[in-house]
C-alpha cells in the first residue's frame, strides 16, 4: 500500500512523452500550479517539472584525448594555450581544470589579480570550435619516445572531449558579507568593508536540488542538460552532505547536495558555458545545468513547488570569519528577500545581488521543457539513488506546510 | 534642459585655465564634479556632470572644444556585449552609480543605463566574462 494518493512511474511519464501527452512546466510555473490546484491535484496534471541554474563553479573541468603522434608521447605535462592542464594518466589523456591559470599570469602579485585566461576560458574556447595550441612534454619511454609535441588543433581533431564536473548544482549556498574594515576579493565577488553588501549564489525556485531536497529522483544515471546538450549525473558531488540543517519544507540551510555530472562537449552551446575572470580570486567556469524532475506523486509536486520566500540561507562573513575558518554566522535570510535587492542583517539593510544568472536559469529550464515535449528528450531512473538524508520520511515534510 | 556625464581631457598646456568656472559663468551652466586627476606631465582628466539649456550646453561644449579640451561622452565610452553578458550580477556591487542595475526582478536581466555611469571602471575589472567595455582616450 502506497503512502501516496498519486502513484505514477518514470515508464509511464516516459510513454506519454513518447505519445505527446506529456503535461511539461518549469520550476516557475508548477508555483502557481500547486497554488491553485493543491498537491494531489497537480501531481495528476504535471507530469514533469524542469529546472535549471547557471553559475560559476570551480569543480569544473575536462577530459581531453588527443590521438597518438607520430612518433608517440607519453605526455606528462600538457599545456593547452599556454594553460596547464593534468598529464598524469595515459600517455594522451589529460584532463584541464576549471581553475588552472595561463603561464606566466602575474596572478595576485599586483592585487586584485585579473585572471583573464585560464581553464575555464580554454573549456568555452574548445566549445566554441576555436583553435588551440597544444603543447606536451614527455620524458621518453621505448613506446613513447617523443619528449615534445606541439600542434594547433580544435575540438574536432580531439578523440575525446567530455566535460567532466566533480561538482556542480550546490543545493543552496552561503550568502557573503565582509565586516572588516577592507574590501576583499573573493570567489563571491567583491564584498565591500563593513557589511556594505551581500551576494549569493542560487537560482533559488529554480535550482535542480531545491525541487528534489532529499534527490529521490535524480541519482546516478539522471540524464540532464548540460550546456546545452545532453549530459548525465554520473555520482554525488564532492562535498555531498544530505545532513545539513533543513527548514520546515525540507530544504537545506546552506550548501548540501551536489551533483557530479558529465557530456559530450562537442555538442555542447558556448551560450551555456563561459570562463569566467573573478577578480583577484582566479578562474572558473559557469555551466548551465538543468535538470528533469518526474513528478510521480504528490510529494514530488510538494517539492517541485517551493518558492523563492520558503528557501533560507545562512549569512557567512567572508571577509574574516571564512578564511580563518570560524564557525560562525550572522543570521538567516531567504531567497524572497535575496531577490529583491536587499536583506536585513542584524538591524542593518543592506544590498544584495546575485552571481548565479536566475535569467539564464529560466533559459535552460524553457530548453529543457521544450526538448521533452519535442520528445528529443526523455526522463531516467536512477540507478542508484545519492547518498541519502537521515531527516526524510514519506509525506513527512507536506503536513507541515498544509 | 539637458545633463550629461562628460570626460574632459586638459593637454597640459591649457591644464591651468579654469575652464570649469567659464562654463558657470559664461555659459550659466551647472557642473557636478565627479573626479578629476592631474597626472605628473600636468595633463588633466575632469568627469563632469554637466547641466543646463541645450543652447548653451552646446555653445558650452564648443567653448571647451576651440580651446583645445578633449570630449568624449560618457554614455558613447561605455558599451555591454549582449552576447557576452549572461546577467550574472557580479558587476553590480561596485556600481557607485547605479548604472548597471537588475530592474525586473521577475526576470533579474542585468541592465545598462549609460546616462547613469560615469566611467569609473570598476565593472569592467570586475566582469568575469568581461562584457563590458569602456573607451578611453585615443
Amino acid at each position: 500500500m502506497s503512502e501516496f494518493k498519486v502513484n505514477k512511474t518514470v515508464d509511464e511519464i516516459n510513454e506519454k512523452i513518447k505519445n505527446g501527452e506529456a503535461v511539461v512546466v518549469n520550476a516557475e510555473e508548477m508555483i502557481d500550479i500547486v497554488e491553485k490546484k493543491g498537491i494531489v491535484d497537480a501531481a495528476r496534471t504535471v507530469d514533469v517539472v524542469t529546472t535549471g541554474t547557471f553559475g560559476t563553479m570551480c569543480s569544473s573541468g575536462a577530459v581531453i584525448n588527443f590521438g597518438h603522434t607520430k612518433p608517440k608521447i607519453k605526455a606528462a605535462k600538457v599545456w593547452l594555450n599556454d594553460v596547464e592542464a593534468y598529464g598524469a594518466v595515459a600517455a594522451v589523456d589529460a584532463y584541464i581544470g576549471a581553475t588552472s591559470v595561463k603561464k606566466d599570469d602575474p596572478l595576485n602579485a599586483v592585487h586584485p589579480g585579473r585572471f583573464s585566461y585560464g581553464g575555464g576560458h580554454v573549456i568555452e574556447d574548445l566549445i566554441a570550435g576555436k583553435k588551440i595550441n597544444l603543447a606536451a612534454e614527455g620524458y621518453g619511454t621505448d613506446c613513447y619516445p617523443s619528449k615534445y609535441i606541439e600542434m594547433e588543433m580544435t575540438i574536432n581533431d580531439l578523440k575525446e572531449a567530455t566535460l567532466m564536473n566533480l561538482r556542480n548544482s550546490y543545493q543552496n549556498y552561503s550568502v557573503a558579507i565582509n565586516t572588516t574594515d577592507k574590501t576583499v576579493y573573493t570567489y563571491m565577488g567583491t564584498l565591500k568593508p563593513r557589511m556594505a553588501n551581500a551576494t549569493y549564489s542560487s537560482a533559488g525556485q529554480l535550482s535542480p536540488l531545491m525541487n528534489d531536497p532529499f534527490y529521490l529522483t535524480i541519482g546516478i544515471g539522471s540524464r540532464i542538460f548540460l550546456a546545452g546538450t545532453e549530459g548525465y549525473v554520473v555520482y554525488h558531488g564532492t562535498q555531498h552532505n544530505p545532513n545539513e540543517e533543513r527548514n520546515k519544507r525540507g530544504v537545506p540551510k546552506t550548501g548540501a547536495g551536489a551533483l557530479s555530472v558529465m557530456g559530450d562537449m562537442k555538442s555542447m552551446k558556448d551560450k551555456y558555458i563561459k570562463g569566467a575572470s573573478i577578480l583577484g580570486y582566479g578562474v572558473s567556469l559557469s555551466v548551465g545545468v538543468g535538470v528533469p524532475i518526474p513528478i510521480l506523486n504528490e510529494e514530488m509536486a510538494f517539492f517541485t513547488s517551493i518558492k523563492d520566500e520558503e528557501i533560507d540561507a545562512y549569512i557567512y562573513d567572508y571577509g574574516y570569519d571564512y578564511p580563518r575558518k570560524i564557525d560562525n554566522n550572522y543570521g538567516l535570510t531567504n531567497y524572497k528577500d535575496l531577490r529583491s535587492g536587499e536583506i536585513t542583517v542584524g538591524a542593518k539593510k543592506i544590498p544584495a545581488t546575485p552571481l548565479s544568472s536566475y535569467y539564464m536559469a529560466v533559459d535552460i529550464a524553457e530548453v529543457l521543457k521544450q526538448w521533452i515535449m519535442d520528445k528529443r528528450f526523455y526522463i531516467t531512473q536512477p540507478t542508484q539513488l545519492l547518498p541519502q538524508s537521515k531527516d526524510y520520511k514519506p509525506m513527512k515534510y507536506t503536513k507541515y506546510c498544509l | 534642459m539637458v545633463s550629461k556625464k562628460i570626460m574632459l581631457r586638459f593637454p597640459k598646456e591649457i591644464s591651468d585655465k579654469p575652464f570649469a568656472s567659464d562654463l558657470s559663468r559664461k555659459y550659466n551652466l551647472t557642473f557636478n564634479i565627479m573626479s578629476a586627476q592631474i597626472f605628473p606631465r600636468k595633463e588633466g582628466h575632469l568627469i563632469i556632470e554637466l547641466i543646463g539649456e541645450q543652447k548653451n550646453f552646446d555653445e558650452g561644449i564648443e567653448y571647451l572644444k576651440d580651446n583645445g579640451v578633449e570630449i568624449q561622452f560618457i554614455e558613447d565610452s561605455i558599451t555591454k556585449d549582449e552576447e557576452k553578458c549572461y546577467h550574472c550580477g557580479f558587476c553590480l556591487p561596485v556600481c557607485p552609480t547605479k548604472a548597471l542595475v537588475i530592474e525586473n526582478r521577475k526576470t533579474m536581466k542585468v541592465e545598462l543605463h549609460k546616462e547613469n555611469c560615469i566611467a569609473c571602471g570598476y565593472c569592467v575589472k570586475v566582469c568575469p566574462v568581461k562584457a563590458i567595455e569602456l573607451s578611453e582616450f585615443a
